[in-house]
């Protein structure tokens, strides 16, 4: 890859880019248009994130790749790949050794730093689009902070099932304007998001880019009768015993036998390596 | 005992490995070469040229051999080299009316000035297979005939001359580029075309043939539709003035469309416009049909809701690169966001089931 | 360019662009997403009156697509060359200004520049307030990126409390000197220092 440039983009693909994340984060979860370049991934494996990444990184930093809260699913190994070879950035699976975490559908379960950027990968950005698929529209409705579509959809959900339905991509509210998508992470991960971090979102295919500085006020749609719950499986892991984190649930024979473990594989692992152990986590060991 | 799946690097490096060797497929079948996909395999070159966006046989030819014959992966190939090239400068214009055409017809009229040329078209074979070809493709030479010296006018230069055509407006402004500014609506019709032209040739097909059919039929006859090498000429700022660096093959379908006239423009025709990299008869003919559709407003008529009116929809949706990489990436891990549905929905029927328990309760005591 | 072009036209770029441009592009980014406070950016050697900060944010954020205004006392030949020759940004006038420099009052008034309309809000400029200096805090800031509050010297308040009020529109703000910088987006609350 040596005919490629550092972090493989050309430098004026990433001032247009870097622009983009500039005017994000000026105008926290307003979704920024760019003109995303075709990568040498597909659309929708996180092209949005790796372009953000690329514009962000520099040789010093140790980068991070996680794909459903995992350093080794396929997806998140290809993801790092590209940056060893292409940044020469050191790599790491723990996450507070990370300057640069690049995410599909997780926020880490430790609590991120200052010195720490949270890249997302998003395939949808716009938070509107399953109600209202016009970009034209769209675009209006945020303009004019139009959003009572969104809240008749969550109560036609509560009146239905007698809960919001919906259990990621949960929509947030950022800093009392923006109605954002956070990505498709699992709700349980949306109190994360008033982080130390910076969160910045990379939507390739649909041209977006869109930011969320430290400390700024994220909130979770909801109704005073109906308050927002970040959910999980009620179980501690089976390997660390964490009571806190969230759960994948794994089938383990034909009977239909189940565990649950951490999604987050570095925070279950450093658990397990301080000495906590859940139900299987002594013969998982 | 339940171990976490590991070695997603090492799976990925060994099904590359195989990836390859079906590629390669029969060691004891000759290899192919570039020079016969470019040769042989002429218009799917063409094709991931087109959709590529970058003309250059040689490469398509290369993407075709890697993608196993996948045009689509082909033109990801393509796409991808393209986005890391250096942009140089821009062309003049080419000047279709200057090609050296191969092939020429119109439908409009029974001859014009240049003549119907059939060239090396499909169009009246009798698709019988050929099993000769399956032997050996040797073929006689075709016959020859002096190529026309004199440049091949437009056949809508005619309709002009009787004023009976629209005129396109002129412009030496500097169209867009959806590859450097993100497309925001409407497009305007520059970056509409742009966006047909490297469009999926099904996508755009089925949205002509829909037109066709009636979703918001524009009545085409294919007034032209020419194929051949246009010269391409750029501007060199040292040397202050232009010099040809290549020539390009095209194919151009301009239609002639019905139009009742409006409040301020009285009857009279309308036209589509194609223009495709090498030879693609039918992605440019159906190009010059969308195109036509999409200019319903532009030209004060009714929009009836057709797909093939709704510029949003048709230029989010030809990109075959967006639309492959987004469907198939359903197929990556996707457990988080399902362990989320499946706490709730168990929750929805947990609730669901004591409501009716409740229900049943009180039902029992009254 | 032609022979008579001056020599330090040529100098004072990026020495490795791609890692000079990430370096800076961090600070500029960390000072956008952490109002108030100062980074170190460096880089450039951009011609006289100009401070490394503000050269090194013009290398890293323009290109031909952002049209640069250059105001009063910082426009000059030997800058204009610069520019051009390093980024090859055009210079306009400050109403199609993507970047705009300049010293605060030569920038003025405020309301020549695109504030990005209500559904593309980043349709708007960047201001880099070139100053003499870093001195005390007259403003207390809150908002995205801020903990509690944050503390910053501005040239005036007003001018900025009224750019907050548009919010989401509005122009941004980098305040470069020496070779630090620090910025202040539309975003920020602006409240006089007790």
């Amino acid at each position: 890859m040596n005919d490629y440039n550092f972090a493989y983009l050309d430098e004026q693909t990433k001032r247009m880019i870097r622009r983009a994340i500039l005017k994000g984060l000026a105008v926290p979860g307003y979704q920024v248009p760019f003109a995303s370049r075709e990568m040498p991934m597909p659309y929708g494996w996180g092209t949005g994130g790796v372009q953000v990444s690329a514009a962000t990184l520099t040789p010093e930093d140790t980068l991070k790749v996680i794909d459903q809260g995992a350093d080794d699913t396929t997806n998140a190994v290809s993801i790092r790949k590209f940056f060893e070879k292409t940044a020469g950035v050191a790599t790491t699976e723990e996450t507070e050794k990370a300057s640069v975490i690049q995410t599909r559908h997780r926020i880490p379960e430790a609590e991120l730093t200052e010195d720490q950027i949270l890249v997302y990968q998003v395939p949808i950005p716009e938070p509107l689009r399953f109600l209202e698929p016009r970009e034209t529209e769209t675009r209006k409705m945020h303009s004019l902070q139009e959003y009572g579509l969104m809240h008749v959809k969550l109560y036609e959900d509560i009146s239905q099932h007698g809960a919001i339905a919906t259990a990621y991509a949960y929509p947030v509210k950022v800093e009392g304007r923006y109605v954002m998508d956070p990505s498709p992470i699992p709700k349980f991960d949306n109190p994360k998001m008033e982080m130390a971090a910076i969160q910045l979102f990379g939507a390739g295919r649909e041209q977006r880019i869109y930011a969320v500085p430290p400390y700024t006020q994220v909130v979770s749609l909801d109704f005073e009768d109906y308050p927002f719950e970040a959910s999980k499986a009620d179980h501690p892991c089976d390997l660390c015993g964490a009571e806190d984190s969230y759960l994948d649930e794994v089938i383990l024979d034909d009977a239909g036998t189940r565990m649950f473990v951490c999604s987050d594989t570095d925070y279950c692992r450093t658990r397990r390596d301080a000495g906590h152990a859940g139900r299987l986590g002594a013969e998982a060991a | 005992m339940y171990v976490a799946v590991k070695g997603g690097e090492r799976a990925i490096e060994n099904a590359h490995a195989w990836l390859a060797e079906e590629r390669r497929g029969d060691t004891s079948v000759a290899e192919l070469s570039l020079d016969q996909i470019r040769e042989q395999l002429s218009l799917a070159v063409n094709r991931v040229m087109a959709e590529g966006s970058l003309y250059d046989p040689e490469l398509a030819a290369l993407a075709i051999k890697q993608s196993r014959g996948d045009l689509i992966e082909a033109i990801f190939l393509i796409r991808a080299y393209r986005t890391t090239l250096p942009r140089f400068g821009y062309s003049q214009p080419v000047e279709t009316g200057e090609m050296a055409c191969d092939r020429r017809i119109s439908a409009t009229f029974k001859d014009a000035p240049g003549g119907q040329v059939l060239g090396p078209t499909f169009d009246y074979t009798h698709r019988l297979l050929d099993f000769k070809l399956a032997a050996e493709g040797e073929v006689p030479e075709a016959p020859v005939s002096e190529p026309r010296l004199e440049a091949t006018p437009h056949i809508s230069e005619f309709l002009q001359g009787e004023d009976i055509i629209e005129r396109e407006p002129s412009s030496d402004g500097v169209p867009g580029d959806l590859t450097r500014e993100p497309m925001s609506f409407p497009a305007g019709r520059a970056v509409r075309l742009q966006s047909l032209t490297r469009g999926d040739e099904g996508f755009i097909l089925g949205m002509a043939y829909s037109t066709q059919r009636g979703y918001a039929r524009n009545h085409a006859f294919v007034g032209e539709l020419r194929i051949g090498t246009v010269p391409v000429e750029m501007d060199i700022p040292e040397l202050g003035f232009a010099i040809e660096i290549g020539e390009v093959e095209l194919t151009e379908c301009e239609t002639v469309n019905q139009f009742k006239g409006s409040k301020t423009v009285p009857p009279q025709f309308t036209r589509g416009y194609g223009l495709v990299f090498g030879q693609s008869e039918r992605k440019s003919i159906a190009m010059a049909l969308v195109d036509r559709a999409l200019r319903w407003e532009e030209l004060g008529e009714d929009n009836v809701g057709a797909a093939a009116q709704d510029e949003e929809f048709v230029l989010s949706h030809a990109d075959n690169i967006q639309a492959t990489g987004f469907l198939e990436h359903i197929k990556l891990p996707h457990y988080v966001d399902f362990q989320s549905e499946l706490e709730l929905v168990r929750k929805l029927r947990r609730e669901a089931a004591e409501m009716a328990e409740t229900l049943a309760a009180r039902e029992a005591a009254e | 360019m032609s022979l008579e072009t001056p020599n330090a036209v040529y100098a004072g770029g990026f020495s490795n662009p791609p890692v000079a441009a990430a370096h800076a592009f961090r600070a500029a980014m960390n000072a956008m997403a952490r109002p108030g406070e100062v980074q170190d950016i460096t880089g450039a050697a951009p011609p006289d009156g100009i401070s490394v900060a503000a050269g090194s944010l013009l290398l890293t954020l323009c290109d031909p697509e952002t049209g640069v205004y250059l105001a009063p006392g910082t426009d000059s030949g030997a800058l204009r060359g610069w520019l051009a020759f390093h980024t090859g940004a055009p210079v306009v006038p400050a109403e199609q200004a993507d970047f705009a420099l300049g010293s605060w009052e030569a920038l003025m008034p405020l309301d020549r520049f695109r504030i990005g309309t209500p559904e593309y809000p980043d349709r708007s400029a960047t201001l880099i307030v070139d100053t003499p200096g870093y001195y005390g805090t007259n403003a207390v800031l809150s908002g995205p990126g801020i903990k509690e509050t944050a503390r910053m010297q501005l040239p005036e308040l007003t001018a900025f409390q009224n750019n907050a009020a548009l919010y989401p529109l509005g122009v941004d703000f980098f305040f470069t000197s020496g070779s630090l910088v620090a910025a202040l987006p539309r975003s920020t609350g602006i409240t006089r220092e007790a």
